[in-house]
């Protein structure tokens, strides 16, 4: 049953087993388990993340294209919620037009990119989609009218989403049932469902060719695949499921601005995740993102003391500031493309793999 | 290259380009400004990118942390030149000249060595596995950047024009700003040093010769290894040159101009075939000029027109307008 669900894919180590679980009931229990409208943030931040995560790593990790246009699709998603609800009103159906709409548009989109660039080599691609994901913000910032502009656009939910919806009078186990824990719970479930689909995808013979295609183009050409074929079917499917992300993350923050979902920093942020956690294994995406983004608040709050404590040094000082904490991660990178390369779920499934038992 | 085999398509596009334009701008002086201003913005765009196209045709390194060496070279000019407030203050030309060219060569210097730690630490690893490339080359760009911020902060710093290239000399009705005429020149020098060094010097031949087969170059006795760092640390202090060019254009530096640049210089060298000056060159003219015209025609499509431009010359020739060969 178990093995059904997973897709086969077996977390393959007792720590790393033992570390999903704490994640998946973690983030289950979050608003029991972490009080306080901060650490719900952050969780449903999580969530948002793991699926936009784990979506780019199906193309990175396991089909080994390099894309940059990723955060262009998660923008679109959330644009797509943000002018559905502000033109339409705060209504379901306005949440389904907006959905359907951009997943139409990153379906066409990806489609474009794809065959129109992934003939050439990697690194055409890479730049290519660096170009359009820059055009593509530009052009967001400016379309003032449709999008806000820089401003952005702040939208309401319907009813049972909005914070101000509370059906009952008691608190339940000490926190209140409102429309924001309806939907904290409604990220999870979709979250989860969409993680397991991904699961799903890279463990089928689609999968597996990817795989190949990532291992060895040439061959997998040879043996009679269609390369170009699959590797835009995986940019497709990877960028749609970057669209999902990006309605999560409307959903939640009733907000969205070029900075919000477009910035190059988000792109940064899920490359960062997608090296630490491990490349080439959908487990890796919800341990980097939920790593990264508990380090993110954390690694800032300590460089602050550690800043305040070198005040002395200015220079350590500088090195030191919170604002820094780009370049320690930065660091951080670098050295886990140098020792790290297969990351925290490689590792782990490497420890477990060495000693036969 | 013979005069005879000269591929002479893509050096047409330039003027026709100009030419395409002029009946849409209008008034011709108008048009004289722009396509001035296109060229001198291509030349240094140019400057940059031709290191980044010898980096990855000869070593197939793409170096995706390119834009911090010119950041670099940027931000040492602020402070090469704000030191010399006297020199650059002059309205003589030939004292400005004294300010600006020890503030080129320090950032090609700085950016230079730089270029030397970074192909150490963060290339030199990686090579032949572009995937890793791209992130760890990445990461180092993450980390130049911030790195920047702490040395000399994260805000904007104003870099303006000695006061003997401020202003414009006028021709007719049109104006042509004195930096920008720079700005072709230096251009025009670096790419007859490089075009120079590459085709008619030992060095070149060398070069030219490990692109070809690298083995064969080594047992010869020389020492390739050794030639294509020479190449990196010559492209990254390019980069400085280009980056101390830029801010005298923006009259401003930040921190991010490196990452905001690269994207321009990408499209440079994809349009020009990956690997050829050559075509680095028809590149960043092309864009520099489509810049212009489209920020004086439709400003809101300066830069979609850049890609189109991209779209349109790889849909015409996929490796782009001189394809480097074997690649």
């Amino acid at each position: 049953m178990m093995n059904r669900i997973l897709s086969g894919d077996r977390p393959g180590s007792r720590v790393l087993a033992v570390l999903l679980l704490a994640i998946f009931f973690g983030l289950a229990l979050a608003p029991f388990l972490f009080p306080g409208i901060k650490a719900l943030n952050v969780a449903a931040k999580v969530l948002v993340f793991v699926v936009l995560v784990a979506s780019f790593d199906l193309l990175l990790g396991y089909t080994g294209i390099v894309s940059f246009a990723h955060t262009m699709f998660f923008g679109i998603g959330a644009y797509g919620i943000a002018i559905a609800t502000t033109r339409l009103g705060p209504t379901w159906g306005a949440l389904a037009v907006g959905t359907l709409g951009a997943l139409l548009l990153s379906l066409l989109l990806s489609l474009a990119v794809g065959l129109f660039s992934l003939r050439v080599r990697a690194i055409f691609f890479a730049m290519i989609t660096l170009a359009v994901a820059a055009a593509f913000q530009t052009l967001a910032s400016q379309l003032s009218d449709f999008t806000g502009g820089e401003d952005g656009l702040t939208f309401r939910m319907p009813a049972l989403l909005s914070p101000s919806f509370e059906p009952f009078e008691d608190d339940f186990l000490g926190v209140t049932v409102d429309g924001r824990l309806i939907s904290y719970y409604l990220l999870f479930a979709a979250a989860t469902l969409l993680v397991l689909a991904l699961l799903r995808i890279v463990n089928s013979p689609f999968g597996r060719v990817l795989q190949a295609i990532r291992e060895n183009e040439f061959r997998a050409e040879a043996i009679g695949y269609r390369v170009v074929v699959y590797r835009t079917l995986s940019s497709v499917i990877s960028a749609l499921f970057a669209t999902l992300a990006g309605c999560m993350l409307a959903v939640w923050l009733r907000y969205n601005g070029p900075d919000t979902s477009l910035s190059f920093e988000i792109m940064m942020d899920v490359l960062l995740i997608v090296v630490i956690g491990g490349m080439g294994t959908i487990y890796g995406a919800a341990i980097g993102a939920v790593l990264f983004l508990v380090a993110q608040s954390y690694l800032q709050d300590l460089l602050r003391i550690g800043s305040e404590a070198t005040s002395g040094l200015p220079w350590l000082a500088a090195l030191l500031s919170p604002d820094r904490w780009l370049l320690w991660l930065g660091l951080l990178f670098v050295l886990s493309v140098y020792y790290f390369p297969t990351g925290v779920v490689g590792r782990l499934r490497a420890a477990r793999a060495r000693p036969p038992a | 290259m013979s005069a005879r085999d000269l591929d002479w398509k893509p050096l047409a596009l330039v003027p026709l380009l100009a030419l395409a334009t002029l009946p849409l701008v209008g008034s011709p002086s108008t048009w004289l400004t722009l396509t001035v201003a296109g060229l001198a913005m291509g030349m240094i765009i140019f400057i940059i990118a031709s290191g980044l196209t010898l980096v990855f045709g000869l070593m197939d390194v793409l170096n995706f942390g390119h834009g911090v060496f010119i950041a670099l070279g940027a931000f040492v000019a602020t402070s090469v030149l704000g030191s010399m407030g006297d020199w650059t203050g002059s309205s003589e030309l030939w004292r400005n000249l004294v300010a600006v060219l020890p503030a080129m060569l320090v950032a090609m210097l700085v950016a230079g060595a730089v270029g030397l730690a970074f192909e150490r630490f963060i290339v030199r690893p990686v090579y032949g596995q572009h995937l890793k490339q791209i992130l760890i080359t990445m990461g180092g760009m993450i980390i130049g950047e911030e790195l920047i911020k702490v040395i000399w902060g994260p805000q904007q710093i104003p870099l303006p024009l000695p006061e003997g290239m401020k202003g414009a000399w006028l021709l007719g009705d049109a104006a042509v700003e004195k930096y920008r005429v720079v700005a072709v020149l230096v251009g025009l020098a670096v790419f007859a040093l490089l075009a120079w060094t590459l085709a008619r010097t030992k060095v070149g031949l060398l070069i030219r010769a490990g692109v070809q087969d690298r083995e064969m170059v080594e047992s010869l006795g020389y020492r390739i290894r050794r030639l294509f760092i020479g190449v990196f640390v010559a492209g990254s202090a390019l980069a400085g040159l280009g980056g101390v060019m830029w801010g005298l254009y923006q009259q401003s530096v930040v921190p991010q101009m490196g990452a905001q640049v690269n994207i321009l210089i990408f499209i440079v060298i994809i349009i020009g075939g990956l690997g050829s000056t050559g075509g680095a060159l028809i590149g960043a003219l092309l864009v520099g000029l489509m810049a212009n015209y489209t920020g004086f025609l439709v400003p809101k499509a300066a830069l979609f027109s850049n890609i189109a431009l991209m779209v349109a010359v790889l849909l015409w020739r996929p490796q782009g307008v001189y394809p480097v060969a074997n690649r």
